[in-house]
């Protein structure tokens, strides 16, 4: 079944959400990938400031193509999350309710998650084209000098994505490849 | 002798960047639509169905496949009859991908130190390898790499008293760690022989061979046919959420090595394993 979801994500709506639910979501998210993550959380150490408002906010690890004349964006698919796990604890007792991306999650991560009530979302790895039609509306609203990794404010419309691990910890890399294992 | 003027090595891998970025090339498109009436998983169907969907769209619009459109790794077969004029060939090949990285409106993901890292904004250097050959033809391979996918490559110094066994447990157990990773389903190449950095070309190599074609050396066959059977039984499936869809393809290749080694380097490719091909 799918389940329609609206940005920014509300604890009580994050908390609903189950792993294996198959979402889409609209409204406003975040784009952020490694360099953001690291210059904002330098930032918020030195400022106790963030360039968006962190609260209730969905997080999309990626950092898309540039776009072509009259278009909103180029390629936008998910980027390997992992590499995100060092900063997203923070984010999350900041008040990030959700992550978008794809692959595995540390238990530090997991543990963050069920602490506060955040849930992580899988987004089709190197479905950048797809993906790109669902987002109408694209702005850079930080650390433009990052290129490719500038944080981008995304309007999204439909947004498709599951729910990899929700606010229980319940982990779909984890409950499902082993039904298929041979 | 024959005279090749380097604007035309240029203009090729400008062309080719763009191609191999937009447009999946039919074998891996076709090994996904296979997949899709053997996936067991209802989810990895819809998984796979959103991948030739996305290669569609990606053609229509001549759009990047993927958003990461790669390091741009470059093979050339350079026929020892060749002069080139009119510049350093090298100089040639990085302002092609310069060229085909801006005006295909791909992205520049590449940084000009491991450590200090600030990008170069036009996506080279390339990684250039070239060969010598006979004749008077130069053979251009243009692959991009994603990294999601490189970033789960391994390479094993094994011991020969570990053989073939030992080697095919490695190379399925590399897949297992990369899990869901790699976006799969993935593209496997292995490299086995040689010494430390001639296993890893071969795996690299073994990446641009089609989907689907198979190794003359009857062992490797072999080899290549339980690697293929095992990786997907190994449950991870498409995007890692189950299924028997795990790899489309696993490419060995082989070369002589020392009394006292066995390297085994495997190389991990996406769904969006690109490779164009030209001769000049
Ligand atoms: S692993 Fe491949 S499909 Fe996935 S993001 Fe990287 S290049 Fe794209």
């Amino acid at each position: 079944m799918k389940v329609k979801i609206e940005t920014p994500l509300v604890l009580e709506q994050a908390k609903k959400l189950r792993a294996g639910d198959i979402v889409e979501i609209t409204g406003t998210i975040y784009t952020a990938r490694d360099a953001a993550h690291k210059r904002m959380l330098t930032e918020y150490e030195e400022t106790g400031k963030l360039p968006f408002d962190i609260k209730n906010a969905v997080i999309y690890y990626a950092g898309p193509a540039p776009e072509k004349p009259g278009m909103v964006i180029g390629s936008a698919g998910p980027t390997t999350s992992y590499r995100m796990d060092a900063y997203a604890p923070k984010l999350i007792e900041l008040g990030q309710t959700g992550m978008i991306g794809k692959g595995a999650r540390n238990q530090q991560v997991v543990d963050t998650m069920k602490k506060y009530g955040a849930v992580y979302f899988g987004a089709t790895g190197g479905a950048g084209a797809l993906l790109a039609n669902h987002i109408k509306k694209s702005e850079v609203i930080a650390y433009e000098d990052l290129g490719a990794e500038a944080i981008r404010k995304l309007y999204v419309k439909d947004f498709p994505a599951i729910v990899i691990i929700d606010s229980l910890g319940n982990n779909l890399y984890e409950t499902e490849p082993p039904k298929y294992r041979q | 002798m024959r005279e090749i003027s380097v604007d035309l090595v240029r203009d090729a891998i400008k062309t080719m960047c763009i191609e191999a970025n937009c447009i999946l090339s039919d074998d891996v498109y076709q090994a996904i639509e296979k997949a899709k009436t053997t996936e067991s998983s209802a989810v990895g169907r819809e998984l796979l169905c959103q991948l030739t969907k996305n290669a569609d769209i990606a053609k229509r619009d001549y759009m990047p496949i993927c958003q990461d459109t790669g390091m741009a790794i470059i093979f050339l077969e350079i026929g020892q009859d060749v002069h080139f004029y009119g510049g350093y060939l090298e100089d040639a090949v990085n302002e092609g991908v310069r060229l085909g990285y801006e005006e295909g409106y791909l992205r520049k993901s590449i940084v000009k130190d491991p450590f200090i890292r600030v990008n170069t904004g036009d996506n080279t250097p390339a990684v250039i390898h070239t060969q010598i050959v006979p004749g008077d033809k130069v053979d251009i391979t243009v692959a991009p790499k994603g990294f999601g996918s490189e970033n789960m490559s391994r390479i094993f110094m094994m011991k020969p008293s570990d053989g073939i066994e030992g080697a095919k447990d490695a190379i399925v157990q590399a897949v297992k760690e990369a899990g869901p990773n790699p976006c799969p389903p993935m593209v496997v190449g292995v490299g086995c022989g040689g010494s430390f950095e001639k296993c890893a070309l071969l795996a690299k190599k073994a990446l641009l061979r089609p989907i689907g074609s198979v190794s003359p050396i009857p062992h490797i066959y072999e080899m290549e046919k339980e690697l293929l059977e095992r990786m997907n039984k190994t449950g991870i499936g498409p995007q890692g959420l189950g299924g028997n869809t795990t790899v489309l393809g696993v490419h060995v290749e082989s070369f002589p090595t020392h009394i006292a080694g066995m390297p085994i380097a495997v190389n991990i490719s996406c769904h969006v394993t690109r490779h164009t091909h030209t001769i000049l």
